[in-house]
């Protein structure tokens, strides 16, 4: 570790950030139909999502091995691309959780690298043909296998279990179905510790090893392993209320049973995507699940306006997150001056990201199902609050023209998003 | 441009088959465990069938515990897949 140079302590910095937004950008995924259906409690439900990510980080470092994918070339791939891309990551998974959009956390990522690669190596260093293999199709194809499922299996249930009606029955089977939803949920869970905390090492193993600290190759260090699966722990913990909400009860109104088979429809999507050779993203999954699930009950029905927002916010996470890591690679390429300059206006995006945000904050109050007891807010939620740092006067006119208006821009309301 | 129409396929069919059994499986146990005794609750004094009616209600409750049986046991391979 003596060789790490602050460019590098920069970067594995960064990574962790990405680590910790991706946590809780994507609790939602495991955990948003299990919160409004009343399976668990908001807290308990992300405290339980955090121990499994945790877990999962600890169980396997294939991912972690094979982290770019071949979709850029790593010959010539300097620590100063890798944290550009990861500026652009951060900046776009903020802004979707601001306006309470699911996005996919990995598109994100992709979508840096390839914007920085591209401003540092021109377009000879992006494989097009590995990016709409790797990222476009099975952008489309995840929520329709998702969906397709969970339509088929909510509309089985329903057929099945048709009979059993009346007070006391019906909460007596509501019980079974959040029984099972949370095995479910824990899959998915565990699975999103195993894939995407894996991400992170496999980042930070990449600057080490880009840096010269590592020998390409080698296996991430144990300390990559733990910082990352506590960063990862830590985000899914806070929880992405607003995003928990849009999916939970913002895309339909989802019953014990339809949660239920959604949320097995993504576990079962999910597992059967990364075993079988064609990976598709968790979060679409999960959100095409949800939506099937809400078709596939008699009188259920999907805020397509809601959805319709989900579907633009997806299309733009590629060129979004590339424009910002783009724009942050062509400053990062003047220098040390360029670096501590992306460095800041990171600090200074996301502080105002936050202060946005606290305008209208969304708690785990917010998305309860109704009835349900409200708790006080978490310690570590105000230790967060506490902490977190406030942009700087100077800093912030220049970051609002820098950073916020390329992602801003084409989202059409990113005030509020439409819940009921 | 090589995109693996087959291994998109599969994704696609093992999701659909395994998420609807499951899912199948899964109401299956619930609607055997939610019969209710009712014959045997109204009629105590008729020996025969209040006793064939627990029998049903027994086979219901047997057939539920081998379908949950069956759920755990896909759950157990859905963690050995995450681990291995």
């Amino acid at each position: 570790m003596e060789h790490i140079t602050l460019l590098l302590a920069i970067v594995i910095v960064t990574a962790l950030v990405f680590d910790f937004t991706n946590g809780f950008h994507d609790t939602a995924n495991a955990m948003a139909t299990t919160i409004s259906t009343g399976a668990l409690k908001p807290k308990t439900a992300v405290a339980m999502s955090a121990v499994l990510n945790l877990v999962g980080a600890f169980l396997s470092v294939e991912v972690a091995k094979t982290i770019s994918g071949g979709i850029i070339n790593e010959d010539g791939l300097r620590t100063e691309v890798i944290f550009a891309a990861l500026v652009g990551a951060i900046l776009w998974n903020l802004l979707t959780w601001l306006v309470g959009l699911p996005s996919s956390s990995s598109h994100a990522l992709f979508g840096g690298l390839i914007g920085a690669a591209v401003m540092s190596a021109g377009w000879s260093s992006v494989d097009g043909g590995t990016v709409v293999t790797k990222v476009l199709l099975p952008a489309v194809a995840a929520p329709v296998v998702a969906g397709l499922a969970a339509l088929l299996a909510t509309k089985l249930t329903y057929r099945i279990g048709g009979k059993v009606t009346g007070g006391a029955q019906e909460k007596a089977t509501a019980k079974g179905y959040r029984a099972g939803q949370i095995a479910s949920a824990g899959l998915v869970s565990l699975a999103h510790g195993t894939n995407d905390a894996q991400k992170t090492m496999g980042i930070i193993t990449l600057a080490l090893v880009t840096g010269g600290v590592l020998s390409p190759g080698s296996n991430p260090p144990v300390w990559v392993i733990v910082s990352a699966g506590l960063a990862i722990a830590l985000g899914t913990y806070l929880g992405g209320w607003r995003i928990i909400r849009t999916m939970g009860s913002g895309l339909t109104d989802l019953r014990p049973p339809q949660g239920f088979a959604a949320q097995t429809s993504a576990a079962t999507v999910i597992l059967a995507s990364s075993h079988l050779g064609f990976s598709l993203s968790t979060t679409q999954s999960c959100s095409g699940a949800v939506m099937g699930a809400g078709l596939g009950r008699k009188g259920g029905v999907v805020r397509w306006s809601t959805a319709t927002r989900m579907f633009v916010a997806w299309g733009l996470t590629l060129p979004a997150a590339g424009l910002v890591g783009a724009g942050a690679e062509l400053l990062t390429k003047q220098g040390t001056w360029g670096v501590v300059v992306v460095a800041a206006l990171l600090v200074a995006g996301s502080g105002a990201i936050w202060m946005l945000s606290r305008r209208k904050p969304v708690g785990h109050d917010d998305v309860a199902p109704a009835g349900a007891d409200a708790e006080p807010a978490g310690v570590v939620t105000m230790a967060i609050a506490a902490v977190s740092p406030p942009p700087t006067a100077a800093a912030q006119p220049h970051d609002l023209t820098a950073t916020i208006p390329a992602p801003a821009g084409p989202v059409a309301d990113p005030a509020r998003p439409a819940t009921v | 441009m090589n995109i693996d129409w087959a291994a998109l396929g599969t994704v696609f069919g093992v999701s659909l088959v395994a998420t609807v059994a499951l899912v199948g499986l899964f109401t299956l146990g619930i609607v055997g465990l939610s019969k209710q005794p009712e014959p045997a609750a109204q009629g105590g004094s008729s020996g025969g069938p209040a006793g064939s009616a627990g029998g049903s209600l027994m086979l219901a409750r047997a057939g539920a515990y081998v379908c949950f049986g069956l759920c755990a046991a896909a759950v157990a391979y859905g963690i050995y897949l995450i681990v291995a």
